[in-house]
């Protein structure tokens, strides 16, 4: 295999003002070959590959290609279109599918003439169903991407990107939304096409599937290349030294006695966006000093759940009991003053208002509080002192209390968040996605401050769709598919998956 | 290629220059079309000046013209704060300025001690009525509010005919359609012998420095900022954004409101279908201009009325068409917002290369 490598990075540097996101970049990738591209948020992995794709103008460097009739040559930079022509292919992160059109039709979207009159629709079938039976990839043809599943709608962009002939394969964090049976499949269809002669690059920071579906191992870290390994050369501690630069453990509960339930839902009915969306008759305890962990894929009623808990979302059916009071006509402000605490899962959209300060962010929960305000005006003082306190008690580090909160890094915002809900010392906490996006520094800490808060007795609901990090941190482990919960006692990856995707184990 | 990217940073230079060069941007393409009718170009803008500041008449004049313009200002800046695109401050001027000839024309002869808060009271009531309900249609039904407001212009306007014709109309007023008059203990008192300057100007002035305490240092403030930057975090965070949208309604009705009152019961004494020469829209472009800032509002309303009077006193100096002052206006206008947008991003240019090797 190791041959003359078919593409070739050669010291490619990209600034974004004063950041380097990317420093003197080399990279070669082999034909036949799965390269896995390693690195924390914001290690340069998304900005490599865009430049690769042409959506970003390198400032320095060179991309090299073999053409389509075998030779080398270099590839016309910053221009999606020459990136297309020489068989590059990129399957983003969130798709861009046109939900109203079936796979046909999205496959050919942007591929077709404009200027034909007649559509070669039967040809073009033909082709996507060789294609199919080549790599495997199987989804119905004839039905509106909007109804398909993520798994689906996954494959019809690879296949779109097949269906152009690519040679060379990008996927971004193509495992993000699968089951880890999905995710399983998904790579042995990808290895299959490999022995075909396909390449791929596959961004990832899930080291398992890294060690478990690569031939080699690249890894990024702020913007420069720090290693790359043989993958059969590798293993987990390594990977992630290379990946944080020093020794960093993601932290794992210790087994705990939990106390009497503080929080009961009974036969909770709620509307969300869709019906796999929607809670259907949910019970749910939480007790005093647990981690109650929500796995499965999303979109299988967690936002609904999240909603219902943190009041944005008045239930059809079924009650709702902190510490034996019945909870009626529930709104935000309310589990707030009731002590529950919300980790919101998109954490710039309902967790800060990023042109407000980090100052004022820290108060919006508590405006009423006499501490902030008398007689409806700020007592600003005691607002920068208790920002000041927070900041520190945190570590959160950013250009200052009354900057914007938008210029806090993602897991700095994170913390703004924390430290608002923890200071208030809720009964219970709502974590939705609470590591989503951060790198494994601001991860494992979050995770710290949530097993910290189990110990001082908060009832912590936490939904992840990270198996790994429920397995890590919950006491008690609740599926949740189609909108319903189901508990399990299983510690066991593939028996949760197999409830993940709705089949009982 | 070209990309246009947003600046990181804002030197101080830029923040002041900026306003500065797009002021003197504007006079220079002006220039041109006063060249072509003919007028001298520094002789012109000679007389604008003169216009404006020449003497304690003409900065009278243009403190008068400024003052409609902070009301219907902050009306908008306080809207687009909460993110309600408040298009109607135009039909709310006209339903003050409505509720003050209604009464203070006669059906409470009483002291003025007493008529003139009411017909401030009443004329602000009314014109928060009328922002009120569009900021209620949208909350309830998801009535897009500029669309709604901006309808009730006209249908207020027709509505305002209707009583100039029929109920308000002057019964001793030669049978033009205007109303009484107000009464002379309800008319807000001029600030200066012979001048047309009135006390409304000192409660714009007022109404400014309150909303720009209010919105630095107050919860309902504070509150407001977070309901117009992120309404879904707002809303997470217990903040009740439907109470803070109509609040900010109604204040923005009211302050439009303020403008008739203060029209009517300031400077003409009686109401007619052409009291505003558009005060309301250009309100919009005021609080625009000002970045949405109340102390800023008062300064940019200054701006707009020294161009509108110095262009309007120029083209009677010169004897060129009154059209020039309103070309005069629109430059500076545009050249003042172009202005605003070259200090918030920069255009890059976008080298291509690449090829064989």
């Amino acid at each position: 295999m190791k041959s003359d490598p078919i593409l070739s990075l050669k010291n490619l540097s990209k600034r974004f003002g004063t950041i380097k996101a990317n420093e003197n970049i080399s990279l070669d990738l082999y034909r036949g070959e799965i390269l896995a591209l390693l690195g924390e948020n914001g290690a340069g992995k998304t900005t490599l590959m865009n430049m690769l794709f042409g959506h970003y103008m390198p400032d320095a460097g060179k991309i090299e290609v073999t053409n389509a009739s075998g030779e080398f040559i270099n590839l016309a930079l910053g221009n999606p279109k020459a990136s297309i022509a020489a068989g590059i292919g990129m399957v983003h992160q969130h798709f861009t599918l046109a939900e109203n059109l079936d796979a046909i039709d999205n496959i050919l979207l942007g591929s077709e003439p404009l200027n034909q009159l007649r559509r070669r629709r039967k040809i073009a079938e033909n082709k996507i169903i060789s294609l199919m039976q080549e790599s495997g990839l199987v989804t119905p043809l004839d039905i509106a991407v909007g109804q398909l599943t993520v798994g689906e709608r996954q494959r019809i962009e690879i296949l779109k990107a097949l269906y152009r002939n690519v040679r060379i394969l990008i996927l971004d964090e193509p495992t993000a939304v699968l089951t880890p049976q999905e995710a399983d499949s998904l790579f042995k269809n990808i290895k299959g096409m490999t022995s075909h002669g396909l390449s791929v690059i596959f961004i990832s920071h899930k080291l398992r599937e890294v060690l478990a579906y690569s031939n080699r191992i690249t890894v990024l870290r702020q913007g420069k290349n720090v290693g790359e390994i043989a993958t059969s050369d590798a293993n987990e501690k390594k990977i992630a030294e290379l990946m944080v630069g020093s020794e960093t453990t993601l932290p794992r509960r210790q087994p705990a006695s939990t106390g009497k339930p503080i929080l009961k839902l009974e036969g909770v009915s709620a509307l969300g966006r869709g019906l796999r969306d929607s809670l259907k008759n949910v019970n749910l305890t939480v007790m005093r000093g647990e981690i109650l962990g929500i796995a499965g894929v999303s979109g299988n009623g967690q936002a609904a759940l999240a909603a219902v808990l943190s009041g944005m979302t008045i239930p059809e059916m079924g009650t709702m009991t902190l510490n034996d009071e019945k909870l009626g006509n529930l709104d935000p402000a309310k589990m707030v003053s009731k002590g529950i605490g919300r980790i919101p899962e998109d954490r710039h959209r309902d967790g800060i208002i990023g042109s407000m300060s980090v100052a004022e962010n820290m108060i919006i929960e508590g405006l009423s509080d006499p501490t902030f305000q008398t007689n409806g005006f700020l007592k600003r003082e005691h607002i920068a002192a208790h920002a000041r306190n927070l900041s520190d008690e945190y570590d959160i580090r950013g250009p200052g209390i009354s900057a914007p909160a938008q210029l806090l890094s993602g897991g700095n915002i994170q913390k703004l968040i924390l430290a608002r809900v923890f200071h208030n010392k809720p009964k219970i906490i709502l974590a939705n996605q609470p590591t989503r996006g951060l790198d494994m520094g601001a991860a494992a800490d979050v995770a710290r401050r949530l097993i910290d808060a189990r110990s001082r007795g908060s009832g912590i609901i936490l939904i992840s769709e990270d198996l790994d990090e429920i397995l890590r941190l919950a006491d008690r482990i609740l599926v949740m598919h189609d909108g319903k919960l189901t508990e399990t006692q299983t510690r066991d990856r593939a028996t949760l998956g197999l409830l993940m995707a709705g089949q009982a184990a | 290629m070209i990309r246009i990217e947003a600046r990181e940073t804002l030197s101080i230079y830029w923040k002041l220059g900026l306003p500065l060069m797009s002021a003197l941007l504007a006079l220079l393409l002006a220039s041109l079309p006063l060249n072509l009718a003919g007028a001298p170009i520094l002789e012109s803008y000679k007389q604008m000046v003169i216009g404006v500041l020449g003497s304690k008449f003409a900065i009278s004049e243009m403190l008068t013209r400024a003052t409609p313009l902070i009301f219907t200002g902050l009306a908008a800046t306080l809207a687009f704060r909460a993110k309600l695109w408040n298009i109607g401050a135009e039909g709310q001027l006209y339903l003050g300025a409505m509720a003050a000839v209604s009464v203070g024309t006669g059906v409470f002869d009483i002291s003025g001690l007493i008529l003139v808060p009411l017909i401030i009271f009443c004329g602000c009531a009314i014109g928060a009525a009328g922002m009120v309900l569009p900021a209620t249609l949208k909350i309830r039904y998801g009535a897009d509010e500029v669309v709604t407001t901006l309808l009730l212009n006209f249908i207020i306007i027709i509505f305002l005919q209707y009583m100039l014709e029929g109920p308000l109309k002057d019964p001793m007023g030669l049978g033009w359609p205007q109303s009484s008059p107000i009464l002379d203990q309800g008319m807000l008192p001029p600030l200066m012998d012979r001048m047309r300057i009135h006390f409304g100007f000192i409660i714009a002035i007022f109404c400014a420095a309150v909303a720009h305490f209010m919105l630095i240092r107050s919860i309902w403030g504070l509150k407001l900022k977070a309901v117009g930057e992120n309404m879904s975090a707002a809303k997470h965070a217990g903040i009740p954004v439907n109470q803070s949208l109509i609040t900010a309604a109604a204040i923005s009705g009211a302050l439009a409101g303020l403008a008739g009152v203060s029209e009517v019961a300031g400077l003409k004494g009686y109401l007619t279908a052409d009291l505003s020469p558009g005060f309301g829209y250009t309100g919009i472009v005021v609080a625009m201009l000002a970045g949405l800032s109340p102390l800023g509002v008062v300064i940019s309303a200054l701006f707009i009325a020294s161009v509108f009077v110095g262009a309007d006193s120029m083209s009677r100096a010169m004897g060129v068409s009154s059209y020039l002052a309103d070309l005069v206006v629109a430059t500076a206008l545009l050249c003042v917002l172009i202005g605003g947008f070259v200090s918030r991003y920069k255009i890059v240019r976008i080298a291509k290369n690449g090829g064989k090797n």
